[in-house]
């Protein structure tokens, strides 16, 4: 009797271990799926000649249309990722620095939970956020590539502050006492020092923000629009622009066969890059770490 | 001894810069709060309290409610939640309690990397691959036997409430199974060894030892996740079918308040219009942000305690 009751229990275990590995297998399905229909559809279109540099084609249903290419959403979405990491970076770092290294002024400890919730707030209202702004203030910059820009560095700001303050937290101390001791300034240590160790951590961390950025459609669907117009000068960002989120949203469900392969290489290009810099990222922060322990 | 004096206004300077900056972060969180409740101003006035639960939204009349995306919202994140907290709390467990050790962090990787995918990538895959088979399979099958319970009369598409919360499933999946994994891998091993020393099986053990032990982690994760699920926008955009009205079933069309921004806030139906999806914006605020501050709270509780807790 008692070894059946035994054996029940083991039985019971091991229906559990299955139906967890199951769950495993059901929540990694939906990302081999993603990957492979994406391969799948926009292989042929991304890896076709000029893709990445030609302009957004006519609209066309026939065999015979071109798909030519996504440049001007490529342009789009540099440029205003750029103008975004201009803003988001040099503020995401100092908020840190001050978090991290001027923590015993309490002040520090909010801002990191400051930055914590902001990264909570939905993306869609940051745009919603910087749109309210410019409605009072001067709405003709409403559906520019600058105000876009504005609302991803909005997004980028908590991410590159978390991160980094992660970064600098990784810096043994009696790294800051031995330079302290040396006889140095205190903001020539953090910044020549402490911020040059973390430095790989920051620049993973900006790099992760970036390429969250890179894929935010909502903000930029309620501050920039929509345009196919290549950006060839400082002036066009004074206007609408593409980028790669908007158009794979907007000619995702595109009667024109040439624009839905289109979306479909965006799809992939977009996908591929944002998992190369994840795996890199994680493997640059994985290492750090046991790099650090090490020496700690 | 000579001993040279470092000039301490350097570093008066810089602790000012530094500060002023963030205090810029801080100010950053009330400036979005301010501008979006000094836009509600307009809306407030004609609708009053009544916008909250007003069940109309009509640009052509100029009347407004929130309550069909407000209960949109909650109603995809909820059942979005029903969907990924066993699929992450089954995963959280095997990647720490079954799986070989040199699988655990590959696993553990992967199930993130679901994270890192953008919402409009989701909301692709939602309209080519997951209606397709909601069309075909899902829905034809919830209603043939389960249209008695009324929640899923209608006519159906594939597109609708039911298909933007299983696409929200799979995306608030990383942000639970991730905090899961770490609150249970936080488990001390003296812990796990007592239970196994009782003749506790491996899921007894996780049960009695590991679960309890772990609990208020799993559940700020579930928070975040729940957060991460009511803000969502462009994946819920592309598959709930947008309607202005409230959603009668869970296989017709719906609308959240982040598709509503993300929809009709460019649409020039004048400032009314604008005020009104401002102040439904600021509702979506208000929950997200109490649901984040709740749950940042008890994961840094937690993280904090974890390293004092000794079994």
């Amino acid at each position: 009797m008692k070894f059946d009751h035994f054996a029940r229990r083991k039985l019971k275990s091991h229906v559990v271990t299955v139906l967890a590995g199951l769950t495993v297998v059901a929540v990694l399905y939906p990302l081999i799926d993603i990957i492979y229909t994406a391969f799948v559809h926009g292989g042929a279109v991304l890896f076709q000649l000029m893709f990445l540099t030609s302009r957004n084609p006519t609209p066309c249903s026939a065999i015979s249309c071109a798909t030519v290419g996504i440049a001007p959403d490529i342009e789009g979405t540099v440029a205003m990722v750029g103008i975004a990491a201009l803003i988001s970076v040099p503020i995401g770092v100092l908020a840190a620095i001050f978090a991290s290294e001027y923590r015993t002024r309490g002040i520090g400890r909010v801002v990191s939970f400051t930055a914590d919730v902001l990264s909570g707030v939905p993306s869609i209202l940051m745009g919603a956020f910087i749109y309210g702004y410019l409605v009072l203030v001067n709405p003709s910059l409403i559906e520019t590539a600058y105000t876009g820009g504005v609302a991803l560095a909005a997004i980028m700001i908590p991410i590159v502050t978390r991160t980094t303050e992660e970064a600098l937290r990784t810096v043994p101390n009696s790294t800051r006492e031995a330079a302290i001791a040396l006889g140095i300034s205190k903001w020539k240590m953090t910044l020549r020092i402490v911020l040059t160790s973390a430095l790989p951590g920051v620049v993973t961390g900006v790099l992760l923000g970036v390429m969250r950025a890179a894929g935010e459609a909502a903000p930029l669907i309620v501050t920039v629009g929509f345009s196919n117009l290549p950006i060839n000068s400082v002036s066009t960002l004074n206007g609408p622009a593409g980028s790669l989120p908007v158009l794979i949203y907007l000619f995702a469900q595109s009667p024109y066969s040439n624009w839905l392969s289109l979306a479909w290489g965006a799809v992939l290009f977009l996908l591929i890059a944002v998992l190369i810099v994840n795996v890199l990222s994680r493997y640059m922060i994985h290492r750090l770490s046991a790099k650090m322990a090490g020496a700690g | 001894m000579s001993q040279r004096r470092v000039a301490r206004w350097p570093d008066q300077v810089f602790f000012v810069i530094v500060i002023l900056v963030a205090f810029l972060v801080i100010a950053l969180a009330f400036a979005i709060v301010a501008i979006l409740l000094y836009n509600s101003q307009q809306s407030f006035r004609v609708f009053g309290w009544a916008f909250l639960w007003s069940t109309t939204w009509d640009p052509n009349k100029q009347i407004y409610g929130a309550l069909p995306f407000v209960v949109g919202t909650l109603l995809t994140s909820t059942i979005a939640l029903l969907i990924a907290l066993p699929l992450s709390l089954g995963s959280a467990i095997f990647i720490t309690t079954v799986a070989p050790r040199w699988l655990r962090a590959p696993l553990g990787t992967a199930i993130e990397l679901l994270a890192a995918i953008p919402s409009v990538i989701y909301g692709f895959w939602g309209i080519w691959v997951v209606h397709v088979y909601m069309d075909t399979t899902v829905d034809p099958a919830l209603q043939k036997y389960l249209g008695w319970t009324g929640a899923f009369s209608g006519t159906y598409t594939g597109f609708g409430v039911l298909t933007a919360s299983i696409i929200l499933a799979v995306m608030i999946v990383p942000t639970i199974s991730a905090i899961s994994r770490d609150t249970l891998a936080a488990v001390p091993a003296a812990q796990k060894e007592a239970a196994l020393s009782l003749g506790a099986t491996n899921w007894e053990m996780t049960r009695v030892a590991m679960i309890p032990y772990s609990r208020l982690g799993i559940v700020g994760g579930i928070i975040l996740g729940l957060g991460r699920a009511i803000g969502e926008t462009m994946a819920v955009l592309m598959v709930i079918g947008s309607s202005d009205r409230l959603p009668t079933s869970l296989l017709g069309n719906g609308s959240t308040i982040s598709t509503l921004i993300a929809s009709e806030l460019l649409s020039n139906n004048g400032p009314l219009q604008i005020s009104a999806i401002l102040e439904c914006g600021l509702v979506l605020l208000l929950i997200s942000l109490s649901v984040n501050v709740v749950a940042r709270l008890l994961v840094w509780r937690i993280t904090k305690s974890a390293g004092g807790a000794v079994a």
